[in-house]
């Protein structure tokens, strides 16, 4: 009996339900919204504590055991990620009170990018494949609405090919998940574990995990990513930063669960091929990001290779990787949420997304400047900042699994993010404006409000290291380990 | 020519009502018997349906005089409700229980807080098919 776990759940959910009643009462949907959003910081951190202290958590709904019902589980991973989650999330939500604009927030944008949240952070607290099906598809129907909200050409176009693309790719999680129940017989996720590892992982259950890894890497844009550029670039500036923080995220730590929780028997077909794709991504990542003048279009294919950069954590599967893995990935959310937030701002203040065409901003925007410097820098992983913990775990771990090319590509991937952002930098920010720049408008300097605390935060993260350690080790035991998952889950 | 829909308009008059009990007996049958939220309020929906129908959205309107979009989020609200009150109550989230009482007219009767969770669904439902029906009917 532990309630603790649904009430970051249940929080955005309440409220999302609330706001329906008021769609026409923008300020007091913003205020309600507002209020819930750092409430639900408050919660998941308290959440963090307690399984800081007392260990993995888990609440079976209805009062049902383990293998029967629905369980919660807040292991030290999931947790974080809530965390994080709430955090990326609020400072999203409090752009959005500035840049969404009115005709968005009548149309109940405010409920729809609540729901987006009750499906994210269920997607991690959840102990059962098909409940993570569900929440994944909460996450999605809101993320449908989201980016049709507004009804723009663009928009109309691209979402027609993410709905497409992301039916179909439920329709095989569904698929696979039935594939799974038919050999195993259960849907629990510690239960499935248990039940592997007594069949031993054989040619039809490594089949089934290859179906959820292309299942989950057409959702987090793992080598599969050839949906992602389109449909990211057509919605506001808020909400693709909700979704390049969030949901490839959500995809990301399916791939982790499953990949250590239930299929890590035969690591030598399942993680190779995860290793493989993961440089793939890397590569065509860069790619991307080093051919584009669009700004928005570099953000995109930076988030392509971040996730597979964090991939090829999963692939070395050690403790260091492991753990690294996780650092980055706390760090990757925050930090492109933030080039999000910073890019929307950039296009708000010249009018043009290219970078070919800006130039100069730096006298006009010093604050700007220097915020996107530092976020620059913390996504390359330049060592006081938070993305160099985290990369430097994963080439450790990457070098002791042997996987030495993959390793490579790693670095080459993190030379040629830092040449594509420093492009950006130098041709926003330096020489001579090219066009008319928007005089410094009264109040639109707040925008970069909730931005200047992801800032602060990746700093932190870097910076307290020391701090943050335990926690991100608590998370690695937890993964390395399945069996304390299991025994906390089923409490034999 | 102005069609005459008398004959429609008559049936639909009492069929409505024959579909409508259909619908809230299988909102009850669900416990024990095929049925439930779900269907019910599907149900209920296509009574709704057949008003418009034979009659027009105005009608619908004046009929029902409700903003579907609320229903269907006093739907929401009712699910989570039974869900919170299991916090209340200090046990695990969407607990369940159940009573026996002796009802006039009805004898002994089960009752179970579930049923007020499929109420929830029962509204969502409705408010969802009708706000969906509507806003389609309405474009021109």
């Amino acid at each position: 009996m532990n309630n603790l776990l649904i009430m970051p759940l249940l929080v955005p959910l309440v409220t999302a339900v609330v706001l329906i009643f008021f769609n026409r009462q923008i300020r007091l949907q913003k205020w309600i919204s507002g209020l819930s959003a750092l409430a639900n910081v408050g919660v998941a951190g308290y959440l963090v504590h307690v399984v800081r202290q007392e260990g993995i958590q888990t609440l079976n709904m209805g009062g049902w055991a383990a293998p029967y019902g629905i369980v919660f589980v807040a292991d030290m991973f999931a947790a974080l990620l809530v965390l994080t989650t709430t955090i990326v999330s609020a400072a999203c939500l409090y752009y959005a009170f500035g840049s969404i604009g009115k005709e968005r927030e009548k149309f109940y944008f405010y409920p729809f990018f609540q729901f987006l949240i009750v499906g994210v952070i269920g997607s991690f607290l959840t102990g059962d494949i098909f409940n993570l099906f569900v929440c994944f598809e909460v996450m999605l129907i809101s993320s449908y609405a989201l980016i049709v909200l507004g009804g723009t050409k663009k928009q109309l176009r691209e979402s027609l090919k993410y709905i497409l693309i992301n039916i179909i790719s439920s329709a095989l999680f569904v698929a696979s998940v039935a594939y799974l129940y038919a050999v195993v017989g259960t849907l629990n996720m510690a239960h499935l574990s248990v039940r592997v590892a007594e069949a031993g992982q054989g040619g039809v259950l490594t089949t089934i995990s290859v179906l959820f890894l292309i299942v989950f890497g057409l959702k987090a844009g793992l080598f599969l990513y050839f949906w992602l550029p389109g449909s990211y670039k057509v919605p506001p500036a808020a909400i693709t930063a909700v979704f390049g923080g969030l949901l490839t995220k959500v995809g990301l730590y399916a791939i982790i669960r499953t990949f250590t929780l239930i299929f890590y028997h035969d690591p030598y077909i399942t993680h190779t091929l995860i290793g493989w794709l993961a440089a793939a991504t890397m590569l065509l990542g860069v790619i991307g990001a080093i051919a584009y003048w669009d700004i928005h279009r570099i953000l995109i294919y930076n988030i392509v290779a971040a996730v597979g950069f964090i991939a090829f954590g999963l692939a070395a599967a050690n403790q260091a990787a492991l753990e690294g893995a996780i650092y980055y990935l706390v760090h990757d959310m925050i930090v492109k949420a933030l080039l999000f937030l910073l890019g929307g701002t950039i296009i708000a203040y010249t009018g043009t997304a290219t970078i070919k065409e800006m130039g100069g901003l730096m006298r006009t925007r010093p604050v700007l400047g220097w915020m996107f410097f530092i976020a620059a820098m913390a996504l390359v992983g330049v060592p006081p900042l938070s993305g160099f913990i985290g990369k430097l775990l994963i080439v450790e771990g990457g070098l002791q699994a042997g996987f030495y090319w993959i390793t490579g590509i790693g670095l080459l991937t993190s030379l040629l993010i830092l040449y594509s952002m420093m492009r950006i930098f130098m041709n926003v920010f330096w020489g001579v404006p090219k066009r008319p720049l928007s005089e410094p408008k009264k109040g639109t300097g707040w925008l970069l409000l909730p931005a200047s605390c992801l800032v602060i935060l990746t700093i932190v993260l870097g910076l307290g290291a020391e701090w943050i350690y335990p926690y991100v080790n608590q998370a690695g035991e937890t993964l390395l380990n399945p069996d304390q998952y299991i025994q906390a889950v089923l409490k034999e | 020519m102005k069609t005459n829909d008398v004959i429609l308009q008559t049936v639909a008059k009492i069929v409505v009502f024959i579909i409508l009990t259909f619908s809230v007996f299988l909102f009850f049958a669900g416990h024990n018997n095929p049925g439930g939220g779900f269907i019910g309020g599907l149900v209920t929906a296509a009574a709704l349906v057949l008003l418009a129908l034979a009659f027009d959205l105005e009608t619908i309107r004046k009929v029902v005089p409700v903003d579907f979009r609320k229903v269907m989020a006093v739907g929401l609200l009712i699910a989570l409700l039974t869900g919170i009150g299991s916090l209340v109550l200090e046990v695990p989230f969407l607990s369940h229980t159940f009573g026996h009482w002796d009802l006039p007219l009805l004898g002994d009767t089960e009752l179970a807080t579930a049923t007020l969770f499929d109420l929830g669904v029962y509204l969502a439902v409705v408010g969802v098919t009708m706000t969906i029906i509507l806003s389609i009917g309405e474009d021109h």
